[in-house]
């Protein structure tokens, strides 16, 4: 149908509320979709679903101030744009806002298709009974990482070990302080065509460490040879919610 | 204890309860699905004080994804928030890999509003729904911190308590459980709370608690264990005796007359993560008049209380608009009853605020044509499957368990089932019932089978399910006398079932584990010496035992032998009419002479009409409480023959009474 459009939205999840999946948060969605009365355009079929598409997903644990989602809706008649995100998420769980929203330019690509890379920041703390590895060897130890050719992991898929060089999919990676936890770091990780979890950067930086508060910051793709946004590749004029994060502790 | 710990229990009951949430946070990256551990559901009490207050942590003992949806729990959660001097939490039976992490680590039970230690709270309170949580309990009890046995336990321990339908027979619990609250909780609950806010205001002294339960056992509705004693005379029971002159010597459950003045729970709990029953629930009505006699809830319920039609319309308005749902489930125990439930369900439909995107559940299908004709205006899309209960194969066999649908009913029934575009009918049964026969058990495969050609004159490929479950006799029914069958004898019925169903490809036959039904036998009608078999299942690692993959007979019959007690005595053997049942001390308002008539009636396979449309037989539960069925209509529907084996197509009036019109102001007959 013509009038049919496309939102982009972005939210973060954070607090308690990150231990929950990819699949919990989908539903949050659509119940706040329905609270808010938005014209949600349903799939065909025997079983008809809203039209709702995510991202990547955030794996279970991991806290996020920039995660996308798609909606396609019948007509933006009876919707204010401006007031949508606050309505969200005063409808979402606390811990999961809305903080912007844009019309989708049509034939936009999926998020899937489109996002190249993501930024992460995390803790480098000692697994349990470990000794906390220092901010200065870690910094050895991350120049050691960048420096190198090639990073071999290894884990199991489907029961079956595959090593894969991790290497290409390190973007970016430094450290950036110390805490209580360990050392802190942050990192411009490939999310195509494999994507590399922090955990994986963890395990090239050495045994004995474990990720905390880990925490993805951005989401890249590229328009015109530079990395942009996704909201803001959408469309210029994207809707911000300034006070959005305030619910989120 | 000594004079001297009353000092040091009162600091520990006046500080302040703090949350554990930094230290559990670290290990919920090690367990699966940590979101059962985090609470944040819509609808959760995380605010306000609770210092000062009598504080509830009421607790489903089995895994979160299970125990969420419990009505009876979220009731009584909103009841005591909203009470000024209580505050209640809510946890749930940590699943194994967690429990690991927790003991390793030192901490306790918690509740998931606050993460607060569950032994920092007034009242540990239980929700028994099936037997095979009772070892969850007592683990549960023990990660709180507390003495799992109630004699252990002093004034520094939370109160143990438990609710729920499993509590018609306290007594495998009587060692474990301070108190047990029989029948309806929404308004005891507040009696219980105000009792013990009595206890903390003196102060939790030495001697305390056994004083706060002498006092408990004299409301009505509310069962202290330690107040009566159980002599035997060899492996029967001599006599339960009250040891006080003011403690009962029967307890009468809780009834509440009018469910409209409780429309509960307002503000259902919605989950963050997955969980069984993920929809908004409304309550139609409590109690069941069918008289199924192997139905404990359709006995225990008694009689029957309809919510007001508007009210039911609004509860489903308000509840869809707050959470978001997009299906409302009507339950009770056979929703197809309600009077009115036509009308409710396109009220529902038809309401603008759902634009046609909300679905109607019934949890229950009667089995009949009428009862589908409802589901079909509720299920215009995703007809996919639908489930009716004949429970018993042969006509004979459904007169021994008075559940009195014709043949001719379910033929109906599913001829309008595949005949507007539905694929798949599943059919539960149960097998080992009294008297039952090779051809009574045969008689489910002929049923299936007739009703896959039924579906074959309208669809090819259509698929009939035979679900069939062990029968295991419960407490307060006809069937309490009855000697359970034994595992071999299952396994007899279904390989027969299987035998017979092999060649047929429309029908699916599935089984439920014939040990689990021995297991759940022990429980349903063990007496208090059950308790050291059920603790000792539990020191064993016998956790989980509603889940397959945890269940272990061998813990229980090895359990049973070490105690001396005799699986023949507990679950297989016929009870005569003179011996003191273990639960016979708790009454559901059900006179005995009326069961035991029923399970005469059982062996004579003769039927007993549905009292809602024939007159009363006087089973006790009105006349006993002076309370009367609460329906809105007193003329049978249209359609089948409303389980009663009759045609009623009459319409005949029958004796009930009638709830006034709002704003009529003037009862009905």
């Amino acid at each position: 149908m013509s009038d049919r459009v496309r939102l982009r939205i972005r939210f973060a999840k954070v607090g308690k509320i990150r231990w929950t999946s990819h699949r919990d948060v989908a539903r949050m969605w659509e119940r706040a979709f329905r609270r808010v009365e938005l014209p949600l355009a349903y799939s065909e079929g025997f079983s008809p679903r809203p039209k709702v598409s995510f991202g990547l997903a955030l794996p279970t644990g991991h806290e996020s101030v920039a995660e996308f989602l798609d909606v396609e809706l019948r007509g933006l008649a009876g919707v204010d744009l401006d007031r949508l995100a606050d309505r969200l998420s005063a409808a979402l769980p606390v811990g999961v806002d809305a903080t912007a929203v844009s019309v989708l330019e049509p034939g936009t690509p999926s998020l899937q298709e489109d996002v190249t890379s993501c930024s992460w920041r995390w803790t480098a703390a000692p697994a349990d009974g470990e000794e906390p590895v220092g901010e200065a060897e870690m910094r050895a130890r991350v120049a050691g990482v960048m420096a190198a050719p090639t990073l071999e992991v290894t884990r199991s898929r489907k029961g079956t070990q595959v090593t894969e060089d991790v290497r290409p999919g390190i973007l970016a990676l430094e450290v950036v302080g110390d805490s209580l936890d360990g050392v802190v770091l942050e990192a411009e990780l490939a999310a195509a065509p494999r994507a590399v979890r922090p955990a994986e950067v963890l395990s090239a930086l050495g045994p004995g460490l474990e990720e905390r508060h880990v925490r993805r910051t951005s989401q890249w793709i590229q328009r015109h040879g530079a990395p942009q946004e996704p909201l803001l590749a959408a469309r210029d004029d994207a809707t911000e919610a300034p006070h959005a994060m305030e619910r989120a502790s | 204890m000594t004079g001297g710990s009353t000092f040091s229990f009162r600091s520990r009951v006046d500080r302040d309860m703090t949350s554990l949430w930094p230290q559990i946070e670290p290990i919920l990256a090690r367990v699966a699905k940590p979101a059962r551990y985090i609470g944040c559901e819509d609808g959760a009490v995380t605010e306000g004080p609770i210092e000062g207050r009598v504080s509830w942590l009421l607790i489903y003992p089995d895994a979160y994804e299970v125990g969420l949806p419990n009505q009876g729990l979220q009731i009584l959660y909103e009841i005591l928030n909203e009470r000024p001097g209580a505050r209640a939490e809510r946890t749930y039976s940590p699943w194994i890999d967690m429990e690991a992490q927790m003991r390793r680590r030192g901490l306790p039970l918690f509740s998931v509003d606050s993460h607060r230690p569950a032994g920092d709270f007034d009242v540990l309170a239980f929700n028994l729904s099936a037997e095979l949580v009772y070892t969850n309990l007592l683990n549960c009890v023990d990660l709180a911190g507390v003495p799992v046995r109630s004699a252990r336990r002093g004034p520094e321990h939370p109160l143990v308590v438990a609710g729920g339908h499993c509590t018609f027979n306290p007594e495998p619990l009587a060692d474990f459980v301070d108190a047990f609250v029989i029948g309806d909780g929404e308004e005891v609950v507040g009696e219980v709370s105000a009792a013990i806010e009595s206890w903390k205001a003196g102060g939790r002294t030495e001697g305390s608690r056994q004083r706060l339960l002498r006092d408990l056992a004299t409301i009505p509705g509310v069962y202290v264990p330690s107040c009566y004693e159980v002599t035997y005379d060899g492996p029967a029971i001599a006599a339960v005796t009250p040891l006080y002159p003011d403690t009962p010597e029967r307890v009468e459950k809780r009834t509440i007359a009018d469910l409209g003045a409780w429309p509960y729970p307002r503000r259902q709990l919605v989950p963050m993560t997955e969980v069984v029953h993920d929809r908004l629930n409304v309550e139609l009505f409590r109690g069941c008049t069918r008289g199924c006699r192997f139905c404990q809830a359709g006995m225990i319920t008694r009689p029957v209380r309809e919510r007001p039609a508007e009210q039911v319309l609004q509860m489903a308005s308000d509840g869809l608009a707050r959470t978001g749902y997009d299906e409302v489930s009507l339950t009770s125990l056979s929703s197809a009853d309600y009077s009115g439930i036509d009308s409710t369900v396109r009220g529902i439909i038809d309401d603008p605020a759902c634009r046609g995107q909300v679905s109607v559940s019934l949890p229950s299908l009667r089995v009949d044509a009428f009862t589908v004709g409802v589901a079909s205006q509720i299920q215009k899309v995703r007809r996919t499957g639908l489930t009716f209960a004949p429970e018993a194969g042969t006509w004979r066999m459904r007169q021994v368990i008075n559940k009195l649908i014709r043949e001719e009913d379910l033929y109906g029934a599913v001829e309008s089932a595949f005949s507007q575009g539905w694929r798949r009918v599943k059919l539960y049964f149960l097998t080992g019932l009294p008297t039952e026969t090779d051809e009574d058990t045969l008689g489910i495969a002929e049923l299936a089978r007739n009703c896959v050609a039924v579906g074959r004159r309208h669809q090819k490929g259509v698929s009939v399910t035979a679900s069939v479950g062990g029968f295991v006799p419960k407490p307060q029914t006809p069937f309490q006398w009855f000697g359970q069958a034994t595992a071999e004898e299952l396994q007899h019925r279904i390989a027969l079932l299987r035998d017979a169903t092999r060649r047929d490809r429309g029908v699916q036959l599935r089984w439920h584990d014939p040990k689990a039904s021995l297991a759940e036998g022990i429980a349903s009608r063990g007496d208090r010496r059950v308790g050291a078999v059920i603790e000792e299942v539990w020191r064993r690692g016998g956790v989980f035992q509603e889940w397959s993959e945890h269940f272990s007979l061998d813990l229980w019959t090895e359990a049973m032998a070490r105690h001396g007690l005799s699986l023949e005595w507990y679950v297989h053997r016929d009870r005569d009419r003179d011996e003191v049942l273990p639960w016979a001390h708790i009454s559901a308002g059900l006179h005995d002479d009326f069961l035991w008539q029923e399970w005469e009636d059982a062996l004579a396979a003769a039927g007993t009409p549905d009292c809602r449309w024939t007159p009363c037989y006087d089973c006790g539960a009105c006349t006993g409480y002076g309370l009367e069925h609460v329906v809105a209509s007193n003329v049978a529907p249209a359609g089948g023959s409303q389980g009663t084996g009759q045609d009623l197509s009459t319409g005949a009036e029958v004796p009930v009474f009638l709830r006034p019109k709002a704003g009529a102001g003037v009862a009905g007959e």
